[in-house]
């Protein structure tokens, strides 16, 4: 009997085993492809150039214009998804600290809103911009882009703000502060780093996504210089030369791929960096 | 402060009634029940039957979850039980950053790898000769984007339980994988079901990454092996010539309704259950 039970524990512990390996090996394997058909193809003058005419053809010219539309567009939502993710997530926070249910059901509305499929925030953008009679522009990328990345820069502020002590709320009250003036001198002091980390989180969800602006940004060979202009971005680059029948634009969007990595890659170590420096900064009560 | 919690907790309904705005045209026309169930999608004669496209999404997402399920159970014991402090502290990172990896890098790696593996490697091995994009693309790809997202639900239900359960069945006997299957899994059953009814409306509103593997072929797949065309990619591949179509948009915004009540629904109840099941303990 005793045989049979150890036996069982054992073949289940290899599979353990086995599955956490497959999940390591897997983030490794997706790394490794990608740099390995990208690299080789992955010269200065994509990154510094924009295309020269028909890049999509196979043409000379680069996606310096991806990258920098990505760069604008990304940095615009998460700006605007900051102004009003901070207010939302301190209040929640600090002034509504006794309010238990009603912040429990605002985290509960933000996390639904999380999953949400960014194709939804995309088709909703193209309604937006039926409604209004916007064209497809960098302005409408950003407004849909900053729908979709809000919750999770609340959730995200609102995971640190949760962990501040509560002695550090009373404390500043009874010295006479506002709650608003305990909001942003006390509590948003205390947490600077991981406010930065949910902004990093944010910024990457940004850069990183297709679905939500595949109606809404349109596509140019330019880089925009006004918010009405249409833009084009890193993953819809990636996403319309990976569809070609020409194998050397194909290998364009391996190359492409490598620089969306690299920067994704950078803003996971930042963002681990500052979580790290945070864990260090905080007053243990 | 208060402006702000106005305008985001606005952001749901603002969400549905646009859509249902956009989507009333074509339900003024024809019933709900038959743009569900009908499987004529003839966009130029003004069919628009979503049959065909829910079930490759059901397809799709069932499948994808039968590969990640299992793994993110076994993972998340091994290192909540099991695994030694190092071992978490390597995986953490490997867990974000799978969960920061792009849609559209997860497609690119799925053009590279999974697509030729299917084609050539194990759709052989069941004696079919196909081209790759298929079903199953769609799911190997789809199961390790939200294996993450599972896993750290999972981990954080694992380590809710309460030691004082642990130690009660230990001491009267048991070994550890008896406590483990016949008590620490019982007691947070229903918030692993949800993970996983959390993980499938992920992977249900997926689009990109699916798009680029699974073959977009308006058809009724009858296995894993064939091409589906799911809903989500239904909506971004027709956005271009949905404006010169009369109603066509209406279609489409309808499918992106249909899609945000479906996943919503889902988030809805699983987040329930998390939730009552974390407050217990």
């Amino acid at each position: 009997m005793i045989d049979r039970r150890k036996a069982e524990e054992w073949f289940f512990r290899v599979l353990m085993f086995f599955s956490t390996v497959i999940i390591a090996t897997a983030l490794f394997l997706i790394i490794f492809s990608i740099l390995y058909s990208g690299l080789p193809h992955l010269t200065w003058e994509m990154i510094s150039s924009v295309p020269k005419g028909g890049f999509y053809f196979g043409k000379e010219g680069g996606i310096l214009n991806a990258i920098i539309g990505s760069l604008y567009l990304s940095m615009g939502s998460t700006i605007l998804a900051f102004l009003f993710g901070l207010p939302l997530a301190l209040f929640m926070n600090v002034h509504l600290i006794r309010r238990r249910k009603l912040v429990n059901g605002i985290r509960f509305v933000m996390d639904l809103l999380w999953g949400v499929p960014s194709i939804v925030y995309g088709a909703f953008g193209f309604t937006i911009m039926v409604f209004f009679g916007i064209r497809a522009s960098l302005l409408a990328g950003i407004i849909t882009v900053t729908l979709f990345i809000i919750p999770i820069m609340v959730r995200g502020m609102d995971e640190i703000l949760q962990s501040v002590p509560r002695g550090l709320l009373e404390s500043s009250l009874s010295l006479g502060s506002t709650r608003s003036e305990t909001s942003y001198r006390v509590f948003l002091k205390q947490c600077v780093p991981g406010v930065i980390t949910a902004v990093l989180l944010s910024f990457g969800r940004a850069i990183g996504d297709a679905a939500s602006i595949l109606f809404t940004t349109g596509y140019t060979d330019h880089i925009p210089t006004s918010l009405t202009q249409p833009t084009a971005t890193l993953p819809l680059a990636i996403f319309f030369q990976l569809s070609s029948p020409i194998p050397e634009v194909r290998e364009r969007a391996y190359a492409a791929a490598v620089i969306l990595v690299f920067i994704i890659l950078t803003i996971s170590m930042l963002s681990r960096f500052f979580s790290r420096k945070y864990q260090k900064n905080k007053i243990n009560f | 402060m208060i402006v702000s919690l106005v305008v985001v907790l606005a952001i749901p309904l603002v969400l549905m009634s646009g859509l249902l705005y956009k989507s009333a045209v074509l339900l003024e026309e024809h019933s709900m029940f038959n743009l569900l169930f009908s499987k004529e999608w003839k966009p130029l004669s003004g069919q628009f039957g979503f049959y065909t496209f829910i079930i490759s999404s059901l397809w799709v997402t069932v499948v994808s979850l039968l590969i990640a399920a299992p793994i993110c159970l076994l993972t998340a014991i091994h290192l909540t039980q099991y695994a030694k402090r190092w071992v978490l502290n390597l995986m953490h990172p490997v867990i974000d950053l799978l969960a920061g990896i792009p849609s559209v890098i997860f497609g690119v790696w799925g053009i590279l790898v999974v697509v030729p593996a299917i084609a050539d490697h194990i759709a052989p091995f069941f004696g079919k000769s196909v081209s790759g994009y298929s079903i199953l693309a769609g799911a190997i790809v789809l199961s390790i984007m939200i294996i993450p997202f599972i896993l750290n639900i999972l981990i954080e239900l694992f380590r809710n339980i309460p030691t004082e359960l642990k130690e009660a069945s230990l001491s009267l006997g048991a070994t550890k994988w008896q406590t483990i299957k016949l008590v620490l899994i019982k007691k947070i059953l229903p918030g692993i079901v949800s993970a996983f009814g959390l993980g499938m409306s992920r992977a249900f509103g997926e689009t990109i990454a699916v798009l680029i593997v699974v073959g977009n072929v308006t058809q009724i797949p009858k296995g894993i092996f064939q091409p589906g065309y799911p809903l989500p990619a239904l909506i971004a591949n027709n956005y271009g010539e949905m404006l010169s179509i009369p109603m066509y948009d209406s279609a489409l915004m309808l499918a992106a309704l249909i899609l945000f009540v479906i996943v919503l629904f889902f988030n809805f109840i699983s987040r329930v259950i998390i939730i009552k099941s974390n407050k217990h303990n």
